[in-house]
């Protein structure tokens, strides 16, 4: 097969804009895993419920693009919060197996009522005034809001990380994971800490929710098809590791782009293989620590 | 001990009496009639069939007039998921003991073709409306499958046929990897090839692809004057919304969504779906009937939408069904002999008018080519086509004299 540059420079690129969204959402999960030990299933749910508040927000409140971006993620992540405090607290020190099938259940049902109220197809979100258009780059034409999907998502992605691995706050959290025990000891208050984690690693997946509205259709499956693959994504890039999430999340992101390129057929299954090597060769993921 | 005794030799009559009873019913034509609406009621095709499904063969049963004259319809319904072993499953139980007398909707060939196979070999009737694959009707025909309301080749005469005469004789097609995307793009590569184009190229995006744009850009690559949209439902609309997005219609190559619903064109939007092409043998806003019967059904359903054409062909082919049965003067639970009598009568129903089923199982009725509305001309939110041309239904789908259906005799 003669390899043409330019379209494969074009589907690099493209790849790219996926793999920010994989990155944005396996964030979340690895915040959630390495801080809380939860395996959150409800992910796709609050993904595809930022989407549809940044629907509500527009079609009901008037509330354009640029504040759904802050408002909804807030909202959201209050609905997680909420959702930590009445159910998934109860569950800590129990085995991961009950955090994972409390949370499925939670995104069938949430799922499962908007897709009653809304049905299958989805609903419409159009891309801001701001970024309509796109720009020429020689080997392919970039919309400007896929441009923008980037930067924000790298954006976002490195400040989490730096939160968690560099600040003050950070070092608590972690040491919370470690010695919730001892570091209430230090007078600081680890339920609170928790709730708020949760409720960052949420609000994490509904940004993503909201910076996919205009590409995708608003739809209550738009989690469903993507979760598992962000999944593997985080069981490649090892659990509760946040540089490795991200690095994972762009990088299968490209090598999806590149299998579209040159066997489509296989392009929904090879993050799956790929997880399957991984495993076979280093089961804690790429930059997981033993446990 | 007695009461023991007593319940026990009164549990053995009750189980013989019901195993008599379903012997019976096997062989004797009675006024019991089950229908197993078998749907997509959770995935990408539920708007298109779904809940709407079940609705209008509710609907159906109740318009038949045969409830006032003592006859008992039931329907039932289920979830296939898409998949074709969970399809074929779900076919056996019911057939096997649920006592169901007729399989109806059906979207997504692969469980289509799978349940097409069950109901020959269990001698049940398979009345589909919403798969689209011709090798339904064509290589794959029974005696036992009627397909009623569209199918790939209408599609690919209609569109594909409109969009080459329009000068769109160079093609590149983006497919959904399975049984009805690879029947649609053979269907319109005939047709192209047929009127003089070229087909430049293909590639096959797997059911349920959130993101088109590698695609997109192969198609953009190929320089390809038309990109064939063969696929359906949520598949059609990320791709025709993403294609806007990288400027592919500005760039001067046309978009041919060769399946559309009017769901899809109403969750697309005016602003990204307007000036489309597509084909349809039914819209709710042709004349009186259609409207009356769309406004029935769209206050009885959960989502308060206007039906597609699958929801109409669920409810006309039914229709058909029940006027069969009638004049059999009972219910013979016999499939074959049903099919036969619902192709010798010729259907008249007040949404898609009068037409025959053929020998191959292939309902005949008028295609129609609709062009998507600018906001500007939209009246309201379902105001979504103009018609712009009809093809009789003698043109529109593929002619006995071409057909590899073992039923047809040449």
């Amino acid at each position: 097969m003669s390899i043409n540059l330019q379209a494969l420079s074009a589907q690099l690129l493209v790849g790219l804009i996926n793999g920010s969204f994989y990155a944005l959402l396996s964030l979340g999960l690895a915040v959630i895993f390495g801080m809380l030990n939860i395996i959150n299933f409800a992910h796709g749910a609050v993904y595809m419920m930022g989407a549809f508040c940044a629907y509500f927000l527009l079609n009901i409140f008037g509330i354009g693009y640029w504040p759904a971006l802050i408002i909804a993620p807030v909202l959201v992540g209050i609905f997680g919060m909420v959702m930590e405090r009445t159910m998934l607290k109860w569950l800590a020190g129990l085995d991961n197996l009950y955090g994972l099938l409390l949370t499925f259940g939670l995104a069938l049902i949430i799922q499962g009522v908007f897709q009653n109220y809304f049905g299958s197809s989805g609903l419409p979100y159009a891309i801001p005034d701001e970024l309509q258009g796109g720009i020429n780059l020689g080997f392919m034409f970039l919309p400007i809001y896929r441009g923008w999907v980037i930067v924000c998502s790298l954006v976002v992605c490195l400040a989490t990380w730096y939160l968690i691995e560099r600040t003050r706050l950070g070092a608590y959290l972690r040491a919370a994971t470690e010695n919730p025990t001892l570091v209430r000891a230090f007078g600081i208050n680890v339920p609170r800490m928790i709730t708020l984690t949760y409720g960052l690693g949420v609000g994490l997946a509904a940004l993503a929710g909201v910076l996919s509205a205009p590409i995708n259709q608003v739809r209550p499956l738009m989690g469903a098809d993507l979760i598992i693959v962000v999944f593997a994504v985080v069981v490649i890039g090892g659990m509760g590791s946040i540089m490795g999430s991200i690095v994972t999340g762009f990088a299968l992101g490209v090598i999806e782009g590149l299998t579209k390129y040159f066997y489509p057929e296989a392009s929904n299954t090879v993050v799956f293989v790929l997880m399957v090597l991984v495993l076979l060769v280093k089961p804690t993921g790429l930059t997981g620590r033993a446990v | 001990m007695r009461t023991r005794l007593a319940v026990l030799l009164v549990g053995t009559a009750l189980t013989f009496g019901m195993t008599i009873s379903a012997v019976a019913q096997d062989k004797v034509t009675d006024k019991n009639v089950k229908i197993g609406v078998l749907t997509d009621l959770s995935g990408l095709y539920a708007d298109l069939g779904g809940e709407g499904s079940v609705v209008a063969a509710e609907m159906a049963a109740d318009d038949s007039g045969l409830k006032a004259k003592g006859w008992k319809i039931d329907v039932i319904s289920a979830d296939h998921q898409n998949k074709p072993d969970v399809g074929a499953g779900i076919a056996r139980r019911w057939i096997d003991t649920d006592k169901v007398d007729i399989i109806a909707d059906v979207p997504n060939s692969g469980v289509a073709l799978a349940v097409n196979n069950i109901v020959k070999e269990k001698n049940n009737i398979l009345l589909d409306s919403g798969a689209g694959s011709s090798e339904l009707t064509n290589t794959q025909c029974t005696p036992n499958t009627i397909h009623f309301t569209y199918d790939t080749y209408m599609l690919a005469q209609s569109t594909g046929g409109a969009m080459v005469k329009a000068g769109g004789d160079t093609w590149f097609f983006i497919t959904a990897d399975y049984a009805f995307g690879h029947a649609l793009e053979n269907d319109t590569t005939a047709v192209v090839k047929a009127n003089g184009g070229k087909v430049l190229g293909s590639v096959k995006a797997p059911l349920g692809t959130a993101d088109f744009s590698s695609y997109l850009l192969q198609a953009q690559a190929s320089k390809a004057k038309v990109i064939g949209l063969a696929n359906a439902g949520g598949d059609t609309t990320n791709s025709i919304k993403q294609a806007a997005e990288f400027g592919i219609v500005k760039g001067g190559q046309k978009l041919a969504g060769l399946l559309m619903f009017i769901s899809d064109v109403h969750s697309l939007g005016l602003n990204v779906a307007q000036g489309l092409n597509l084909s349809e043998t039914f819209y709710w806003d042709t004349n009186d009937q259609t409207r009356a019967f769309s406004k029935r059904f769209s206050e009885r359903l959960k989502t308060h939408a206007m039906p597609t054409m699958v929801h109409a062909g669920v409810y006309a082919g039914l229709l058909h069904y029940f006027k069969a049965l009638e004049a059999l003067g009972g219910n013979p639970h016999d499939g074959a002999k049903v099919v036969a009598k619902m192709k010798e009568m010729p259907t008249d129903d007040p949404l898609f008018g009068k037409g025959v089923i053929r020998i191959d199982g292939r309902a005949i009725h008028p295609a129609f080519l609709f062009e998507v509305k600018t906001p500007a001309e939209s009246k309201g939110p379902w105001d979504l086509y103009k018609l712009i041309g009809t093809t009789p239904g003698d043109q529109a789908f593929r002619p006995l004299s071409e057909s590899k259906c073992p039923l047809v005799k040449h």
